[in-house]
């Protein structure tokens, strides 16, 4: 299977991304942002970090960048795309999924592990997935997702809320909302549900050594869904 | 601008420095000239007090690459890689203007490790403030944690351990040390040394504004009522063009087209080309109106002594100017040809094509004023007489609570959860551990690092709280697991021109340089901070330590927090019962006198060194060092890591339980071993003479004392979490 990760400049999560799909099995290609094309790819991935310093807002600058017209119209034609943190930010701005995302509620950067409910698995991404709870880390400023009345109705009628915040129990609550996200929505999709946004960084928990393992059984079953 | 003595001292020079200039150029010098040596000469960049002593410290080991003097230090890791590091201060900048003084505080130094080819891959930080109570405490801890924060976090470099303190010495002078590390190749190692003539001189980054002007004179004088107005002399950073530049640089540095390369750091352009021509022994000639500008109208000597940050000299081989530019390009940065190296070793610039400035480089290096500035000895306080019906009246569990709340032994929880220490994907230990360690990437290697300062310590006595910082950090990695191999210093201290301060500089000086001597511990870079008084109130001495180690097998890192029930702590090491200095007599028994607990630096290394051989052999489970709150309180942090509780067996010793229990002693080690192992392990302890104490064995969830004291894990962990979120609501 085919990968491709985008570099912006400011990325600084796309060769642990690298190492993620690599160590999976992806045979994993990294990309300029000035690139026009995109080179044959199965997924899509825009990585984590501070694209264009988050200047005037996270994602949006990157959001305009050559090789996103590339990107845009291989989500359009049903490709898979998935955005992690500052990724997922540009996937926002870009409007390849809805919504906004604002500064965290206490104003503060959080780096920690939390817990994400996956609710939804029909779709590629967590089809199969054998667990409902999993435990991943977050690790950013701009995380707090937000969207009008209408828009979460909308959303919720479609089925596009990808993952929640949770407990380790898959509880959801204000409590354990680490950063005030409507709903406690960690990760949201397109209609379509080939596009991907989240916050929190599978790719930070692929070693028993790390922070944890459930970032492997992730890019295990997505390459199995890949496939 | 006519200058003239009365300029001069306006410039931080002292009226026979400026005679000793218009002596060594044999006439006068122009205002631009004068703003060149007064950057050049201030204590920041010419360490005038300091440089006598600091040759005393011990620098040199089998593992050394390079020792101090170079953009960083560097030492061998084996394989052909090698870490490169350095700690450094931004603690003035820090006080006037927090988010921005940290923040290029952390991104001057990651500049000075990635100048030598090397890609940061950890950093940390030793953070000091005032009173808690103190007005300006909790704006300045906000701004500088954010700062901080911003920063490393948008460089996409982890932040993996740091440490802070509040006393109210800091009150009107904050400390903000930063230290990174980074990697690389043994035989790609770039250095600061020019060479050759006619040489292109290539300047990239980011522009040159008018931000940061005198900051490095501004970092060497003392505080007063008017401080604000020292606002812009903070430099501003931009750590989205850091990132692009490191990315630059080290696809130019994967080339070889770079003969030397030295970043902007303190006092600029004009710092950076001065050392590069100093130590190849050549003249610079560069010509001004070439330099990138941010604002027009800028003036040489605005050009001369900007801080703008994020900015590099190069210079190049000749010819590969071109493909130079492409990567500069590629990143959108800067690049300018600016000069060239010359014969004539001088520094020349020109200006709208005359010459602004013409000085031999020597007369602003080797020239500088040295000083052997006068101090005076430290006694060793005498020690108190505790009375002992006090101390057996205390109550356990109020003193716990106390001790466990207090700001200097609280979790710092709420401090590095705003630092990415994730990134990179090779952090397996995180802050609030011994020590932070990283994978090397792709290796089975690991690097430990841990940074550490005890002012308390060597206020009472200079010479022993040189020695114990040292020993602390050594401690705090071998705890991981890791073999010490060198360190950092960041020498914080008051006026230079007070005896006493300048006392307690030169007998800090002498312990770190004794204990890393004994250790084989050598100091491979550093920095020196005086004047961090405002008007005639100085800081305690606080010579902050950061320590490298290596594990040569991450999977037998050592984490503190308890693994299993059943099974057994020992204490490494011999509990006297030293009280003085230590927290118990601080915040508990209200007692600011006595020596510190005294250093045997024998003990501390055969401790170590027998610790590290159990290690080794895998016997042990966890491991902590004993710090700050004694025995008690490092067992406390085990059970909270690890969720789990302890019976403590009753130490039948001479000393009371409350003695013991609190008693900050040195060289002592918290560790869990399987009871299976306990004879294998007692014996190899034996054999190398080393004192233990079987201390407890691991239970579920209680803290058990003895039949009156239980506590429970949770009641624990909230005394130890709860003081942080209350002060920061």
């Amino acid at each position: 299977m085919k990968s491709s990760v985008i570099t912006f400049p400011g990325s600084n999560c796309d060769r642990d991304m690298d190492v993620a799909l690599t160590k999976f099995g992806f045979k994993n290609k990294m990309v300029w942002h000035n690139d026009q094309e995109l080179p044959k790819s199965d997924l899509i991935v825009l990585p984590g970090g501070f694209s264009y310093g988050d200047y005037l807002r996270c994602g949006s600058m990157a959001s305009k960048s050559k090789i996103m017209n590339s990107v845009i119209n291989f989500a359009k034609s049903g490709g898979l795309v998935m955005g992690i943190c500052n990724g997922f930010q540009i996937l926002v701005e870009a409007g390849l999924v809805p919504g906004v995302l604002l500064r965290n509620k206490y104003l503060q950067f959080i780096c920690k592990n939390v817990h994400v409910k996956v609710d939804n698995k029909e779709n590629t991404f967590f089809k199969n997935l054998d667990k409902k709870v999993l435990e991943f880390h977050i690790a950013h400023n701009e995380g707090n997702y937000f969207c009008t009345n209408n828009q979460l109705k909308e959303i919720e009628d479609n089925n596009q809320i990808a993952i929640y915040y949770c407990d380790q129990n898959g509880n959801t609550n204000d409590q354990i909302n680490p950063n005030g996200s409507i709903k406690n929505i960690a990760g949201i999709f397109n209609k379509e549900k080939n596009v991907l946004g989240m916050m929190p960084h599978p790719e930070r928990m692929i070693d028993e050594s790390l922070s944890g393992e459930d970032g492997s059984i992730f890019f295990k079953n997505l390459l199995n869904n890949i496939k | 601008m006519l200058v003239n003595e009365k300029v001069a001292i306006e410039h931080g020079l002292k009226s026979d420095e400026y005679k000793k200039i218009c002596k060594l150029l044999k006439r006068t010098p122009n205002i631009t000239e004068l703003g060149i040596f007064s950057a050049m000469w201030n204590e920041h960049c010419s360490y005038k007090s300091s440089r006598i002593h600091l040759k005393k410290l011990h620098t040199k080991g089998k593992k050394v690459i390079q020792g101090p003097g170079e953009n960083a230090g560097v030492i061998d890791i084996e394989d052909g890689d090698a870490i490169v590091f350095k700690i450094e201060s931004h603690n003035h900048p820090s006080f006037i203007e927090p988010y921005q003084g940290a923040a290029t505080g952390v991104g001057g130094i990651m500049r000075d490790v990635f100048t030598m080819g090397a890609r940061p891959i950890a950093n940390l930080n030793s953070i000091h403030f005032g009173s808690p109570q103190h007005k300006k405490t909790k704006n300045l801890l906000r701004g500088v944690v954010h700062g901080i924060g911003g920063y490393g976090n948008c460089m996409g470099v982890p932040t993996i351990a740091g440490q802070t303190s509040f006393d109210s010495s800091y009150n009107g002078n904050i400390l903000v040390n930063a230290m990174t590390l980074g990697l690389v190749k043994k035989d790609k190692i770039f250095y600061s040394k020019a060479a050759g003539l006619n040489k292109p001189v290539i300047y990239v980054g980011s522009k040159t504004g008018r931000d940061g002007i005198h900051g490095a004179s501004m970092a060497s004088a003392s505080f007063d009522e008017k401080i604000e107005e020292k606002k812009p002399t903070v430099q501003v950073g931009d750590p989205f063009t850091e990132k692009l530049l490191l990315e630059a640089c080290l696809e130019l540095m994967s080339g070889d087209s770079i003969i030397a390369i030295q970043d902007m750091g303190a006092a600029g352009l004009t710092s950076s080309s001065i050392e590069m021509a100093s130590k190849g022994n050549l003249g610079i000639e560069i010509n001004l109106n070439k330099v990138p500008c941010r604002e027009t109208k800028m003036t040489p000597y605005e050009i001369m002594l900007s801080e703008s940050q994020e900015r590099m000299l190069i210079v190049l081989e000749s010819g590969k100017e071109e493909i130079a530019k492409k990567i500069f390009d590629k990143w959108n940065l800067d690049f300018a040809v600016i000069g060239k190296t010359t014969n004539t070793k001088n520094i020349e610039l020109f200006f709208d094509n005359k010459q602004v400035a013409n000085i031999p480089v020597n007369t602003l290096v080797e020239n500088s004023p040295m000083y052997d500035r006068k101090w005076k000895k430290s006694k060793l306080p005498k020690k108190n007489k505790i009375d002992k019906t006090k101390l057996r009246n205390l109550k356990i569990k109020d003193t716990l609570r106390k001790i466990l709340s207090s700001p200097n032994v609280c979790s710092k929880e709420w401090i590095w959860q705003q630092y990415d220490h994730t990134v990179m994907g090779d952090t397996i230990q995180k802050p609030g551990g011994d020590s932070g360690v990283v994978r090397v990437h792709k290796t089975d290697k690991a690097i430990a690092a841990t940074v550490d300062s005890s002012a308390t310590y060597c206020w009472a006595h200079p010479l022993t709280g040189g020695k114990q910082v040292v020993c602390e950090t050594w401690r705090n990695l071998i705890s991981v697991g890791a073999k010490p191999i060198a360190v950092t210093n960041c020498l914080n201290f008051g006026s230079p021109e007070k005896e006493e301060n300048m006392g307690e500089f030169v007998e800090c000086v002498q312990g770190i340089s004794e204990a890393c001597k004994y250790l084989d511990y050598p100091v491979v870079s550093g920095n020196v901070s005086f004047y961090n008084q405002t008007k005639d109130i100085g800081i305690k001495p606080t010579p902050a330590i950061g320590g490298v180690g290596l594990i040569k097998d991450y999977n037998k890192m050592i984490t503190m927090d308890f693994k299993e029930i059943d099974n057994i702590v020992l204490v490494i090491g011999k509990t006297e019962g030293h009280i003085d200095q230590s927290l118990l007599s601080r915040i508990i028994l209200n007692e600011k006198n006595g020596p510190p607990p005294e250093v045997n630096l024998f003990n501390e290394k055969n401790n170590g060194l027998t610790l590290l051989n159990l290690i080794e052999k895998n016997f042990i489970k966890s491991a902590h060092d004993v710090s700050l709150g004694g025995i008690i309180t490092a067992i406390i942090k085990m059970c909270i890591k690890g969720n789990k509780g302890i019976q403590i067996k009753k130490p039948k010793f001479l000393i009371n339980e409350i003695e013991y229990f609190f008693a900050e002693d040195q060289g002592r080690y918290l560790i869990e071993i399987n009871p299976k192992d306990f004879k294998e392990v007692t014996k190899i302890l034996d054999k190398n003479s080393v004192h233990y104490d079987e201390i407890g064995k691991i239970i579920d969830k209680d803290m058990i004392i003895d039949q009156k004291t239980k506590l429970t894990i949770d009641e624990l962990k909230s005394y130890n979490t709860n003081w942080f979120k209350g002060y920061m609501v």
